[in-house]
């Protein structure tokens, strides 16, 4: 009889300890998922603002770009140039065999029409801005940008062909909103 | 005993503090009642219907005076305004930018991650412009006013034609029931159909007062929708959180009977 | 899991012994078993500080110090910085929600005797962290760059030049200019980011002087051996657990619900040097201090009587005689105790109002009743007052009453 109700306590022991637990347990888990949640807030306050993802991509009006000219816009704080193309540039461009590039890349791959050359006007070696927007500019042996640091050249596709640049001038997301209109970014 | 006298003091001490400061040094106290919003309460939201009519009454109303300053035109679209038409929007405006290579500043339409543009280039001219009163930015007006929605809405609906016998008035002064002082500069901005709704309802005063005190709510705290929404869950998640901390304490402590 | 006795935990443990530290101040730290919730406001006052660190850093990421730029600044993290708004409100009602949680501390040590021998020097670095926190609390108000920033440190720094002989140039000195400007911004920022780490410091030392001596508890009789102690662990850490859950209800409601109850609409508006607005006035955790300020018609006295108001608590051991710590055993102490309370209060509202009319005479009353109750009453009472039993121990008191309610 005694030994029974011992048993018998014991067993009311152990399922008020696993009761206990499991409260414990429990109460534990919603807790951490409670100080998980709350880190959230103070990582995402370091992405970008909505104020900084307003100035993301920016939208340029082309049509008073003529054939042969290039301009500079300012895009996410670096220099994008953008070239109205010659047809010469264009034949001159895709008449390379693409196996001898450094950065093998057509040139078909980095427009979206061909007389339009959209790209990030940072020299992929160390960062300095190439010369060959401005009229009078050097432009290097393959007519395209040629960057002054360390004499790196980039073709009419900006590719690079000779000089320290490992790749090819950055090819930015656009999108031609109209004939006239293009938004980078 | 002591628990009950403690609670007592901080009832008292507390209604004592709301009571809080008056107005006093003035001709007389603020008087505006309050109003119901929709974004009142824990479940609060902002009407979009009232934030759009709202903001074409400042736009065709306040703005040649009160700049916005701290909204931008991207902002809209968080209210219901679509891409487009929030770049008409800002589009409408002129924003001087530049330099350019030439060195000189140049005026462009303005884009959605502009800012509204104010009326005048600084305070000087606003005042120039306003017989030395200066018409405040309303970015943040109705948390800048005790009363907030409720005392922007008393104080469009607050003017009367007459001031009462006993106050003299100022020069160029208008008479408002709500403005501390009784005495505004701002002359009556808004009448009976001085804007004509898009959404066809009729422009009353009280309409009008209505929807740009929602605005400007709005314009005030962007946030509040998501603030209150977030706030609900994290208080049951607390509730809950707490009950089951309590159980666990209850249980830690029985050891010891 | 990690332990202390093989493996990196020895390696750790050999070298720095951090298990044995934490065993034996977190763990085993013999507690008084009779603590009721009055108790756990010191730690939730810890927990406040580091909450108001966390989110002070992230807004530090993206705020200004300049007063051209602070205002708007603040509005981007409102508006533009992902959850930026939640970070400046929990910030802001942080430091309402510390102020709260330690002058409740405050008031349970009075009540209970805290302050009295062994526990000066506890008490003492109490009131060099009060001290800490107004300041920061102060520096950091002029962040905003709003119009209450601005001209509540106006009068607040114009203050020093009360100070005979050196005044004027001291206050020069703490603006960095002719007024309160950029330099003044610039070095309050400096400063506000600056102080709370001081202040942890002494929360170090101020939590190392109460383990030297042991808490405090509601009967105010010494700890005399196990079997008036338990463990601090478990059941003071599953009480300060269940205790910081009712304090997020309430902090949470506020940031969420209420975010501006305790703020000025006037700051709001951006700082103008040319107007002053109408009524200055400080956040409310300084309101009764500044009440005491003005009830004072001299202008050095009202300095002095408002840092006094503050000093004096240093000397409160040796005000208070009684050899009875705590009010449960002293009927009339408990009488001025509450009187006292109540007092504070009515010198907040009076702080709140404009000095005129009745909140003159009221302010001056209600100060001279401040210091009144320090200089005359505490002296006195230790003197005259005929004191309840103690009971034998803490243990014999609660086998008496039963265990704890709560």
């Amino acid at each position: 009889m005694v030994a029974k109700a011992k048993s018998e306590k014991t067993k009311a022991d152990e399922n008020e300890g696993n009761r206990r637990d499991f409260l414990i347990l429990a109460t534990g888990a919603v807790g951490s998922i409670g100080v998980a949640l709350s880190i959230w807030p103070f990582i995402d306050s370091m992405n970008p603002s909505a104020d900084v993802l307003a100035l993301s991509s920016t939208e340029i009006d082309i049509s008073p770009i003529e054939e042969g000219q290039a301009i500079t816009i300012q895009w996410r704080g670096k220099p994008v140039f953008i070239r109205h193309r010659t047809a010469v540039e264009v034949e001159e461009a895709r008449a390379v065999d693409v196996k001898t590039l450094r950065d093998p890349e057509p040139d078909q791959e980095r427009v979206e029409k061909p007389e339009w050359l959209i790209l990030v006007g940072v020299c992929t070696h160390l960062g300095c801005i190439p010369l060959g927007q401005k009229m009078g500019d050097p432009r290097g042996d393959w007519d395209g940008w040629f960057c002054p640091c360390h004499g790196s050249h980039y073709d009419s596709s900006g590719r690079v062909r000779k000089g320290p640049a490992p790749k090819n001038l950055t090819v930015p997301p656009y999108v031609f909103i109209d004939d006239a209109l293009v938004r980078i970014g | 005993m002591c628990k009950k006298r403690f609670l007592l003091l901080i009832v008292v001490g507390f209604s004592l503090l709301l009571g809080g400061p008056h107005p006093a040094g003035a001709a007389g106290g603020a008087e505006y009642s309050h109003q119901e919003w929709t974004f009142d309460g824990i479940f609060g939201r902002f009407d979009r219907a009232a934030l759009r009519r709202g903001h074409q009454v400042y736009s065709e109303v306040c703005s040649g005076c009160h700049g916005l300053g701290l909204v931008a035109y991207r902002n809209l679209m968080d209210i219901g305004f679509s891409e487009e038409e929030a770049k008409e929007i800002a589009a409408e405006a002129v924003i001087e930018d530049g330099p350019n290579e030439e060195g000189e500043m140049y005026d462009r339409p303005g884009k959605l991650s502009d800012h509204f543009v104010a009326p005048f280039q600084n305070d000087q001219a606003a005042r120039y412009y306003n017989n030395g009163a200066f018409p405040p930015d309303l970015s943040l007006i109705v948390k800048a006013r005790k009363g907030g929605a409720d005392y922007i809405y008393g104080l469009m609906t607050g003017y009367e034609e007459e001031a009462p016998e006993n106050i003299e008035m100022m020069e160029g002064m208008s008479y408002n029931r709500a403005f501390p002082g009784h005495q505004i500069a701002m002359p009556q901005p808004l009448y009976e159909d001085l804007v004509e709704y898009a959404d066809g309802k009729p422009a009353s005063i009280d309409q009008m007062a209505k929807d740009i005190s929602v605005f400007l709510a709005w314009t005030a705290e962007p946030e509040l929708e998501e603030r209150k929404s977030l706030g609900i869950k994290v208080l049951l998640f607390m509730i809950l959180l707490t009950a089951m901390l309590y159980a666990v304490k209850r249980r830690i402590w029985s050891k010891l009977r | 899991m990690i332990s202390p006795d093989k493996g990196i935990g020895k390696w750790i443990e050999d070298r720095l012994p951090i298990f044995e530290f934490t065993q034996h101040s977190l763990v085993d730290y013999p507690t008084p078993k009779n603590l009721n919730y009055w108790w756990n406001f010191g730690s939730l006052a810890g927990i406040t500080l580091v909450i108001l660190i966390l989110t002070g850093v992230m807004l530090a990421m993206q705020y200004t110090p300049h007063v051209d730029h602070a205002f708007n600044s603040v509005e981007r993290i409102m508006r533009d910085v992902n959850y930026g708004w939640l970070l400046r409100y929990l910030h802001m009602n942080g430091g309402t929600m510390f102020f709260i949680v330690v002058y409740i501390h405050i008031f349970r040590g009075m009540y209970y005797g805290s302050y009295k021998s062994p526990r000066e020097l506890l008490w003492w670095l109490g009131v060099i962290i009060l001290l800490l926190m107004m300041a920061t609390a102060f520096m950091g108000y002029v962040l905003p760059w709003g119009q209450m920033s601005f001209w509540a440190t106006t009068v607040i720094t114009n203050l020093f030049s009360a100070v005979p002989l050196v005044g004027e140039d001291i206050v020069t000195w703490m603006w960095g200019g002719f007024a309160v400007g950029n330099p003044t911004l610039n070095r309050f920022y400096a400063l506000h980011y600056l102080l709370p780490f001081v202040l942890v410091g002494v929360v170090i030392l101020h939590i190392w002087a109460l383990h030297t001596v042991k808490s405090n508890n509601p009967l105010g009789i010494d700890m005399k051996g196990p079997q008036d102690s338990i463990p601090f662990h478990p059941y003071y850490t599953a009480k300060d657990y269940f205790g910081l859950g009712v304090f997020f209800i309430v902090y949470m409601a506020i940031v969420f619900f209420a975010p501006n109850f305790f703020g000025e609409p006037d700051n709001y508006i951006p700082a103008n040097p040319m107007a002053t607005p109408p009524h200055i006035v400080p956040e409310w955790y300084f309101l009764p201090y500044y009440a005491i300020l003005r009830a004072i018609p001299d202008k050095l006295g009202g300095v002095i009587a408002m840092f006094g108001s503050i000093l004096i608590l240093f000397v409160l051991p040796w005000l208070d005689r009684s050899k009875v710590r705590s009010a449960r055993f002293r009927p009339i102490y408990k009488q001025f105790f509450w009187l006292f309370l109540a007092d504070c209060f009515v010198l907040g509202w009076v702080g709140a109002n404009p000095p005129e009319g009745m909140f003159i005479t009221i302010g001056r009353v209600a100060t001279a009743y401040y210091f009144a109750h320090f200089l005359i009453l505490l002296p006195l009472l230790g003197l005259v007052e005929k004191t309840k039993p103690l009971p034998e121990s803490i243990a014999s008191a609660v086998a008496d009453t039963g265990p704890p309610k709560g």
